[in-house]
C-alpha cells in the first residue's frame, strides 16, 4: 500500500490539483524549454533572474596545453605537500613518546622536547598554509576569471508602505492606542519586570563601606614586620641604602594586597636631607622608615630603588617617589605620597608597626578623604 | 507550463544519481532557489575587502582552540603547590588557575601549541579587527546607509580587547595579576560610584577569591556569545546591503562588479581561511608567547620591571602613564588621573569613533546613500582627522611601552613620558597638516595626468632646440592637447605599463610553454578587456541598471530577485 491510496483515511482532504507550484520562473519557461539549454545557458538564465550578469570570462589555458599542465601540476603539488605535513604533524605528534623521543619538559630539556612544539605548529601551520595557497592558485591558474555584475537594490517603497499598513492594522485592531487604561497598565508592567531582572543584579554587590576595607591595612600596633619567608627584621639586619619588603605578623600578611611595606636603610648623607611630613615626626626608627609599597596611582607595587636619586619607582606607569621627602611623588601621574609606617623596636629588638598608615593605602577613590 | 499529474517519466527530471538525490533534498525543503541567490551573490575583488575576514577567521580559531583550552583550565583561585613537571616553580604555593595554565604548557600534549596558538589568534584578531576598521574609515565606507554595521564594528572592537583582556587575565600569573591590580585602580577611580563598581566587580576587596571564575565565565561564555551574535547580525547586514566598491569602469552605486561568489570567491575565502589558520599554528609553535611559566604566580608584593599588556591594552597603559598627576580634591572627594588617563582618553576615542558617521553627516549635510567608496585623497578632511586620531593613538601606545624604549635605546624614561605628553597634543595637528598637504597633492597629480597625460620618460628636441618630454594622453584631447576626461574618483594610471605599455611576459621557466601569438593575442583581448564587452551591451555612463528590456524569457531581466 503506498501513500498515493487515496482511499485511506486522511489521504482524501482535498483535491489534489496542483496549484501555482512555484509561480514566477515557471511560467515562462516550461520543462521542455529548460531541457533544451545547456548548463551554461542555465547558469546565465539563474544568475539573470538573481539580478546578475555574467560580463566576460576569461578562459583558463586549453586543456592538455603546456600551460595547463604546469598550472595543475603547480596545484596539485601544493596540495600534496599538504597532505604531506599533515601526516608529518600526525607522526611527530603521536609518535613522541613512542618510537620517537619523548616531548615531556624536563630541566635543560633534550633537544626533541624543545623541538617539539615548534615542530607541531610549523608543520600544522605549513599543512594549513599549503592548502590555502592551492586553493589560492587554483582559482588564479584552473578557474576561468569571471568578472559578473549584480544590481543593488534599494528599499522598495511598495514593501514599506504594505508593511507598515499590516503593523498599523494590527495596532489598530488591538485598540491599544485608545485603551488608554491598558496601555498605561502594559507600561507600568514592562517597567516593573524590567526592575524585577534588574533587581537580581543585587547579589553581586557588595558594600564597600562596611568596617572601612578601603582606609584600613592588617598592620596594626604591635605586629612585627616580618620578610617573606617570615622572618622578623632587626635593626642591624640591612646595610645603610638598602630596601626590603616586609609583610605584618599576622595570617595571610605576605598575601595582602595593601599591607606590602619597604623598609628602607637611609644612608647618612640622606639623613641630612631627610624632611619629615608634619606630624610623622616620630614615624622612623633611627636611620630607617617604612614606606606603604602600593603605588598610589594604580596599585603596583613600587619596586625599583634608585638610592643615589632618594627615588622609588614604579615599574607600571612610572611614578617617582622620594623617600627623603616623605615619598612625595616626584614624577609622574601619582599625586599623593606613599603612607607612611609608623615603626619602633620591640623588648626583643625586632621591627614592630606601631599602628596602621595614617592614610588609605593605594590607588585613589571617590570618597577616601570622607572616610568615618 | 509543469504539471505533475502526468505519471511516468517527466521531461527535465534528473537522471544522475546527485540530480536525484538533490531533487529529493529540494521537494522537502525547497532552497534551490535560496542556494542558487547565494552561489550568485556577486563579490567585489579588492584585496583589502579581505581585511573583515581575516577577523572573521582568526574568531573561528580562537573558538576552536579556546574551546580545546577549557578542557584543561581549572578556574579556580584556590591554593595549590604545584607538584608538575615544571621543576623551578615545584614547592611553590600558587593558584589552581595558574597551575592548570602550567599544566597545558607542559603536562598536556600539544597544549602549549594551543594556547600560544590561541594567544597570537587573540592578537590577530584584534590587530584585524583595526585595520579592518581603519580601511572602512578611510574609504567612507560607513556612510548611509551602512552607519548601523559602523557601529556594530565599534562595538565588536571593544567587546574584543575586553574578551582579550579577560583572557590574558585567566592564567593568573605575576604579569596578568599586575594587569587585574591596574583594572582595579581603574574601577576604584570612578567618581561616585567607584568603590561600589570594585567591591562588585571582585566580589570584595581586591583580589578577592572570584575574580577568575568570574573572568572565566565572562570570557569563555557571556562575550563570546555577544561577539557571536553582533558578527552574525554585522554578516548579515552586509549581505542584505551588499558590499562597496570602489569606483571604476562599469561599477555604479547601484550594482556590484567582481566574482561569484560560487566558485571562484569561496575558493579565495576558503584559500584565506587556511592561511590565516595556518599563520596563527605556525605563530603558536615558532614564536613563544606569554611564557608564563617564567612570570611566577601572582603575588601583590611583587612585579617585573617592563611588564607589557597585550599590544592593544598598550594604549590604555600609555594614557596611564602620561596624563600628569591632576587630582581633583573638592571637599574630600577625589578623582584621580587614572581615570581620565585610562577611562576618560580611551572613552573619549570610541565614543568618537561610534558617532563618526554622524558627525560626518551632520557637519557635512551628506545624507544620501553611498555604495561607491571614495579614495583617501578625495577626502582630505576626513583623512587627515583619521592620521590625527591614529597618530595620537600611536602616541599613546608608544607610551605604553615608554620604559622598554628607554631601556633599549638608553634614552631617559623622563624624557620619553614628556615626549608622550608633549606628542600627544603637538603630533596630531602636525599629522592633520602634514596629511592634509599630501592629499591635495595627490588630488592635484591625478588631475595633472588626466589633462596632459602620462609622462612616457621620452624626451624629444623640438627643431627650436626645445627638450619636451612626450606625454601620453589617456583619452580624447582638444585642439590645445588637453585630455577631456573628467577625474571619476577610480585610480588614474600613472606609468605606461599600466595602460599596457608593456607585454605581459611569456611564461615558462626552462623553456616557452606558451606561443607568442596567443599572449599576444590574449594581450589585445585584455586591453579592450572589459570596457569592450560592456561597450557593446550597455553605456559606462548609464545607471547601470540592466533592469530594462521586459521580460527574462524576452531577453530582459526580472526587476526583482524573487523569493
Amino acid at each position: 500500500m503506498s501513500t498515493t491510496d487515496h482511499s485511506r483515511p486522511g489521504s482524501a482532504g482535498g483535491a489534489d490539483e496542483p496549484g501555482q507550484l512555484h509561480g514566477g520562473p515557471d511560467d515562462d519557461y516550461s520543462p521542455a524549454q529548460l531541457a533544451a539549454m545547456d548548463r551554461t545557458e542555465l547558469d546565465r538564465l539563474g544568475a539573470r533572474y538573481d539580478g546578475v550578469e555574467v560580463l566576460h570570462v576569461e578562459p583558463v589555458a586549453p586543456p592538455g596545453s603546456p600551460l595547463d599542465k604546469k598550472n595543475t601540476r603547480q596545484v596539485t603539488l601544493w596540495f600534496a605537500l599538504a597532505a604531506l605535513f599533515a601526516v608529518a604533524f600526525v607522526v611527530v605528534y603521536a609518535g613522541s613518546g613512542w618510537f620517537l623521543p619523548t616531548w615531556a619538559w624536563t630541566t635543560g630539556s633534550s633537544t626533541w622536547s624543545a623541538l617539539y612544539t615548534p615542530l607541531l605548529g610549523a608543520l600544522f601551520g605549513l599543512s594549513m598554509i599549503s592548502i590555502g595557497i592551492g586553493l589560492v592558485l587554483y582559482v588564479k591558474k584552473l578557474l576561468p576569471h569571471e568578472t559578473a555584475v549584480q544590481d543593488k537594490h534599494d528599499g522598495s517603497h511598495f514593501d514599506r508602505v504594505t508593511t507598515g499598513a499590516t503593523l498599523m492594522g494590527g495596532l489598530d485592531n488591538s485598540g491599544l492606542p485608545r485603551r488608554k487604561m491598558l496601555s498605561g497598565v502594559l507600561g507600568v508592567l514592562g517597567l516593573a519586570f524590567g526592575a524585577m531582572l534588574v533587581s537580581l543584579l543585587g547579589g553581586f554587590i557588595k558594600n564597600p563601606n562596611k568596617g572601612n576595607p578601603l582606609g584600613t591595612t592588617p598592620w596594626a600596633d604591635g605586629l612585627r614586620l616580618l620578610r617573606d619567608d617570615g622572618t622578623p627584621v632587626r635593626p642591624g639586619d640591612q646595610v645603610a641604602g638598602s630596601l626590603a619588603t616586609v609583610f605584618p605578623s599576622v595570617a595571610g600578611g605576605n598575601k595582602a594586597y595593601d599591607a606590602a611595606v619597604i623598609l628602607i636603610r637611609l644612608r647618612p648623607e640622606q639623613l641630612t636631607e631627610l624632611r619629615i611630613p608634619a606630624g610623622q615626626e616620630d614615624f622612623g626608627y633611627g636611620d630607617y622608615v617604612a614606606y606603604s609599597k602600593i603605588c598610589t596611582h594604580a596599585g603596583c607595587p613600587v619596586s625599583l630603588y634608585e638610592q643615589e636619586t632618594n627615588r622609588i619607582l614604579c615599574p607600571c606607569h612610572q611614578s617617582q617617589f622620594d623617600v627623603t621627602d616623605g615619598a612625595k611623588p616626584v614624577f609622574g601621574p601619582a599625586t599623593r605620597p606613599l603612607p607612611q609606617l609608623p615603626i619602633t623596636v620591640d623588648d626583643e629588638g625586632y621591627f614592630v608597626a606601631r599602628g596602621d598608615f595614617p592614610a588609605p593605602v593605594g590607588p585613589s577613590f571617590w570618597n577616601m578623604g570622607r572616610l568615618g | 507550463m509543469a504539471t505533475n499529474t502526468v505519471p511516468g517519466p517527466r521531461v527535465g527530471q534528473p537522471t544522475s544519481l546527485a540530480g536525484k538525490a538533490a531533487f529529493e533534498v529540494d521537494d522537502r525543503l525547497i532552497v534551490a532557489g535560496p542556494v542558487r541567490r547565494t552561489l550568485n551573490k556577486v563579490f567585489p575583488d579588492h584585496w583589502s575587502f579581505l581585511l573583515g575576514e581575516i577577523a572573521l577567521y582568526s574568531f573561528i580559531v580562537l573558538l576552536l582552540s579556546g574551546t580545546w583550552l577549557t578542557f584543561f583550565y581549572d578556574a579556580s583561585m584556590k591554593e595549590v603547590i604545584y607538584d608538575g613537571t615544571y621543576a623551578p616553580l615545584r614547592g611553590i604555593e600558587m593558584s589552581a588557575a595558574y597551575e592548570s595554565t602550567l599544566n597545558i604548557s607542559f603536562d598536556v600534549r600539544g597544549g602549549l601549541l594551543i594556547r600560544q596558538m590561541h594567544h597570537w589568534a587573540a592578537l590577530l584578531f584584534v590587530a584585524s579587527i583595526v585595520v579592518h576598521l581603519l580601511r572602512i574609515f578611510f574609504t567612507g565606507a560607513f556612510r548611509r546607509p551602512r552607519e548601523t554595521n559602523w557601529f556594530i564594528g565599534v562595538t565588536l572592537l571593544v567587546l574584543a580587547m575586553l574578551e582579550g583582556f579577560a583572557g590574558y587575565t585567566l592564567p593568573d600569573d605575576l604579569l596578568s595579576g599586575g594587569g587585574l591590580r591596574i583594572f582595579s585602580a581603574v574601577f576604584l577611580s570612578i567618581p561616585v560610584i567607584g568603590t561600589w563598581v570594585y567591591f562588585t566587580v571582585f566580589g570584595g576587596d581586591f583580589p578577592g577569591e572570584v575574580i577568575i571564575g568570574r573572568l572565566y565565565i565572562l570570557h569563555v561564555l557571556i562575550i563570546p556569545a555577544i561577539l557571536l551574535g553582533l558578527i552574525a547580525l554585522h554578516l548579515l547586514i552586509l549581505v542584505k546591503q551588499k558590499h562597496t566598491q570602489f569606483p571604476g569602469a562599469g561599477r555604479t552605486e547601484h550594482n556590484v562588479v567582481g566574482n561569484r561568489l560560487f566558485p571562484t570567491f569561496a575558493a579565495k575565502a576558503t584559500g584565506l581561511l587556511f592561511i590565516v589558520v595556518g599563520l596563527c599554528a605556525a605563530l603558536g609553535g615558532l614564536v613563544q608567547i606569554n611564557p608564563i611559566w617564567l612570570l611566577g604566580p601572582y603575588n601583590p608584593a611583587q612585579v617585573t620591571a617592563g611588564s607589557q599588556p597585550d599590544w592593544y591594552i598598550g594604549f590604555v597603559d600609555g594614557g596611564a602613564r602620561i596624563f600628569p598627576p591632576w587630582e581633583i580634591v573638592l571637599w574630600g572627594y577625589h578623582i584621580p588621573p587614572v581615570f581620565w588617563g585610562a577611562l576618560g582618553l580611551p572613552g573619549l576615542m570610541f565614543g568618537a569613533l561610534a558617532l563618526y558617521p554622524v558627525l560626518e553627516r551632520v557637519l557635512t549635510k551628506d545624507t544620501a546613500s553611498h555604495h561607491l567608496l571614495q579614495r583617501p585623497r578625495d577626502v582630505p578632511v576626513r583623512t587627515s582627522l583619521g592620521a590625527m586620531a591614529v597618530t595620537a593613538y600611536v602616541v599613546l601606545w608608544i607610551s605604553g611601552g615608554n620604559d622598554l624604549i628607554a631601556d633599549k635605546f638608553d634614552l631617559s624614561l623622563n624624557a620619553m613620558i614628556w615626549f608622550g605628553r608633549i606628542g600627544f597634543l603637538t603630533l596630531p595637528p602636525i599629522a592633520y597638516w602634514a596629511t592634509y598637504r599630501i592629499c591635495i597633492g595627490l588630488e592635484r597629480h591625478d588631475r595633472e595626468v588626466l589633462e596632459h597625460g602620462i609622462e612616457t620618460g621620452v624626451i624629444r628636441r623640438l627643431p627650436s632646440g626645445e627638450f619636451i618630454e612626450v606625454h601620453q594622453p589617456l583619452g580624447p584631447v582638444d585642439e590645445h592637447g588637453h585630455g577631456q576626461l573628467a577625474y571619476g574618483g577610480a585610480s588614474v594610471p600613472k606609468k605606461m605599463n599600466q595602460v599596457g605599455g608593456a607585454r605581459r611576459a611569456i611564461r615558462g621557466f626552462f623553456k616557452p610553454i606558451e606561443e607568442p601569438a596567443e599572449v599576444q593575442r590574449q594581450a589585445e583581448i585584455e586591453a579592450r578587456g572589459l570596457e569592450s564587452e560592456q561597450a557593446s551591451r550597455r553605456e559606462l555612463t548609464g545607471s547601470g541598471r540592466p533592469s530594462e528590456g521586459g521580460r527574462p524569457s524576452e531577453g530582459g531581466r526580472p526587476q526583482d530577485p524573487r523569493d
